[in-house]
């Protein structure tokens, strides 16, 4: 179990920088998701921990130790691969075993942490088959044994669940976050999934174009996104925007949305930048569960729906404010459908400047 | 899992299927089938017929080849078994010498960036352009001056310099398809380069270095030219070389050079038979991911 700190840390290729200077601490025993989409770095940063590529500048401490530069086997970590990479020669228990043989393990105690990983993971009865006759979910379990088996310090997990189905994804998931509580180890785990990182992660750290755009934890980063962008990234479906511009009414600021005369208040203490100051074009950002249906005469405006998607628990209502498309998810008993003109409210809205995309909370 | 034998095929096409298989087996194997029947034929002179069946069979040339003698060095000595230790000890020296080469710097090219890659590569390919015939004068006099002419050894050299290339283009194929995620997992299991090499890269390579080396083993064991440039003295001849001698300029030994022809085979089908399996495997392997 050890914490890890990444201090601003750069990686360029050629002329590509994939990371422009990325500051990471996990605490010891956490579990840290690396999210963001394709290209943001992410899987460069992992592989930055795993000793598999250098550094360009910036520095990686396990705990007191540094490791920037040391090999991969020096740094006493494992790493479950997106393709498992299992050896295709060895069968399921030497593929466990390969790392202890490596390090010269007894053979007793090969064998004696070879079965209980397999007992733990189920796979006992698959010991002496070869990688190529197991399912995608058992060759998945064994990658996660082949890392639990030599108990290390560090887990690097490099999107693992990808190649699964929906169903086993959902059900894996759940057995990973189960193992890392009861491992007690450091895990970092990459994945481009926000519910993988919404619902793994201690810490989490969204990444955009080679740079952390917010860390902290989920339901945090989730509720006070720090950017436009990771309030967009986070959250299915994605928040809406609408551009407008800050206004003075009385004593109370309110953002007026598009060419109408279409306002929304905007709650008092909760937004509390100097930058906010009437006159201020912005980005208001709205998920689409903070929007509700609304009494007669309560409603901040209406969505004329041009379509609707039947989830089963909820209604997904499509339309648009002032140019930009707006989603709604509403309850089933609301029973919009095409063509209706429907009154909503806002429970919740996020502000952001709409020059630098920063939050104006 | 669905097995392609699984389908059933209507019977029609079953047939019609065989049928034209079979038309292509008998096509490539006529010829082969007539060489078979005149190494068992007693008859004086071959003569054109459709059906290739021996007349007056008998063994006799089967056995004047295998049992041919020389005086050498005041003792008798069995040719025809030198020239096959000859034919046999330069394929696998050929076919060892190769892969020992060809596998380090096959590695390299799938996996490294270094100065002069490119380059190097298309050296590597344009050696591949010119016909083996071409050097074989260079080759007699380089030879010559390392006083390696008529010797097993010159010929190993000289033919794993048409072996390495080739080998190089394969195994790299080979170790390009075999995904970088393998090397990097045992790295992080705590295994050296070195070793993930040898662990990991060198198992999953097995069918295509399998394949490389029976390539090599062969090219030079059907290989002519060179060996009848560079060896002089009988008792040093490869197989291809003693074939050739029974079809002289006036006279030709169709019977012997039929039964000699059958027995320089015998080797190469034993090989081919074991190795089968791999050779499927090592011919797809570096076509085909995952």
């Amino acid at each position: 179990m050890v914490e890890v700190s990444v201090r601003n840390v750069k990686k360029s290729f050629g002329a590509t920088e994939v990371l422009r200077g990325v500051d990471v601490l996990v605490p010891a025993g956490g579990f840290a998701v690396l999210v963001g989409p394709s290209g943001c770095g992410k899987s460069t940063l992992l592989r930055l921990l795993a000793g598999l590529e250098e550094v360009s500048a910036g520095t990686i401490h396990f705990g007191e130790r540094e490791v920037t530069h040391l090999e991969p086997r020096e740094r006493d970590i494992a790493m479950v691969f997106q393709s498992y990479a299992l050896y295709p020669h060895l069968s399921v228990r030497d593929n466990l075993a390969f790392g202890l043989r490596l390090r010269k393990t007894d053979d007793a105690v090969i064998r004696q942490r070879v079965d209980e990983v397999a007992g733990m993971l189920g796979l006992g009865a698959l010991l002496d088959r070869l990688p190529k006759a197991l399912s995608g979910g058992q060759r998945q379990r064994v990658a996660m044994g082949r890392a639990i088996v030599r108990r290390p310090a560090l887990f690097l997990f490099d999107e693992p669940l990808s190649n699964l189905d929906a169903a086993l994804r959902a059900q894996v998931r759940v057995d990973i976050r189960r193992l890392h509580d009861q491992l007690g180890a450091t895990s970092v785990y990459v994945t481009h999934d926000q519910v993988e990182a919404m619902t793994l992660a201690d810490v989490m750290f969204v990444l955009n174009r080679g740079v952390v755009e917010q860390a902290g934890a989920p339901l945090t980063v989730y509720d006070a996104p720090a950017t436009r962008f990771v309030a967009g990234f986070l959250g299915s479906p994605a928040m809406n925007f609408v551009q407008g511009v800050i206004e003075a009414s009385g004593d109370q600021l309110r953002v007026r949305v598009g060419v109408g005369d279409e306002s929304l208040p905007i709650p008092a203490g909760e937004f509390t930048s100097p930058a906010l100051i009437p006159g201020l074009r912005v980005d208001v950002g709205v998920r689409p569960h903070d929007l509700v249906l609304a009494p007669p005469g309560a409603a901040a405006f209406e969505l004329s729906v041009d379509y609707v998607e039947l989830l089963g628990p909820e209604i997904q209502a499509h339309g648009a404010l002032a140019g930009a498309p707006i989603v709604a998810a509403l309850e089933t008993q609301s029973n919009a459908r095409k063509g209706d003109r429907i009154p909503l409210s806002v429970k919740r809205l996020q502000l952001f400047d709409a020059e630098s995309g920063r939050s104006l909370r | 899992m669905s097995q392609p034998g699984d389908r059933r095929v209507p019977l029609i096409e079953s047939l019609l299927s065989h049928l034209v298989v079979l038309l292509f087996v008998a096509f490539s194997l006529y010829p082969v089938l007539w060489v078979i029947s005149l190494a068992f034929s007693g008859a004086a002179v071959p003569e054109a017929r459709v059906l290739p069946i021996p007349r007056e069979p008998t063994l006799d040339h089967l056995w004047a080849v295998v049992s041919t003698t020389r005086e050498l060095e005041g003792e008798t000595a069995w040719l025809f078994g030198r020239q096959l230790a000859n034919s046999l000890v330069v394929s696998l020296a050929t076919a060892l010498v190769g892969v020992l080469i060809a596998t380090p710097a096959a590695y390299a090219l799938a996996r490294f960036r270094f100065v002069g890659k490119d380059a190097g590569l298309r050296v590597l390919l344009a050696t591949q352009m010119f016909p083996a015939v071409a050097s074989a004068i260079p080759l007699y006099l380089l030879l010559d001056a390392l006083g390696l002419l008529n010797s097993r050894t010159g010929l190993v050299l000289c033919y794993a310099t048409t072996a390495v290339p080739f080998a190089i283009f394969q195994l790299r194929a080979a170790f390009e398809a075999i995904p970088v995620d393998l090397e990097e997992a045992a790295m992080v299991d705590g295994a050296t380069r070195a070793q993930a090499f040898r662990k990991v890269v060198l198992p999953a390579a097995r069918p295509a270095i399998a394949v490389t080396a029976l390539f090599a083993f062969m090219s030079a064991y059907n290989e002519f030219i060179l060996a009848a440039t560079l060896l002089g003295r009988e008792e040093m001849f490869t197989l291809p070389v003693v074939l050739q001698r029974f079809i002289g300029e006036y006279d030709a030994q169709w019977e012997a050079f039929a039964a000699g022809a059958l027995l320089v085979s015998l080797p190469v089908m034993a090989l081919f038979y074991v190795t089968q399996r791999h050779l499927v495997a090592g011919l797809t392997s570096g076509g085909v991911k995952g």
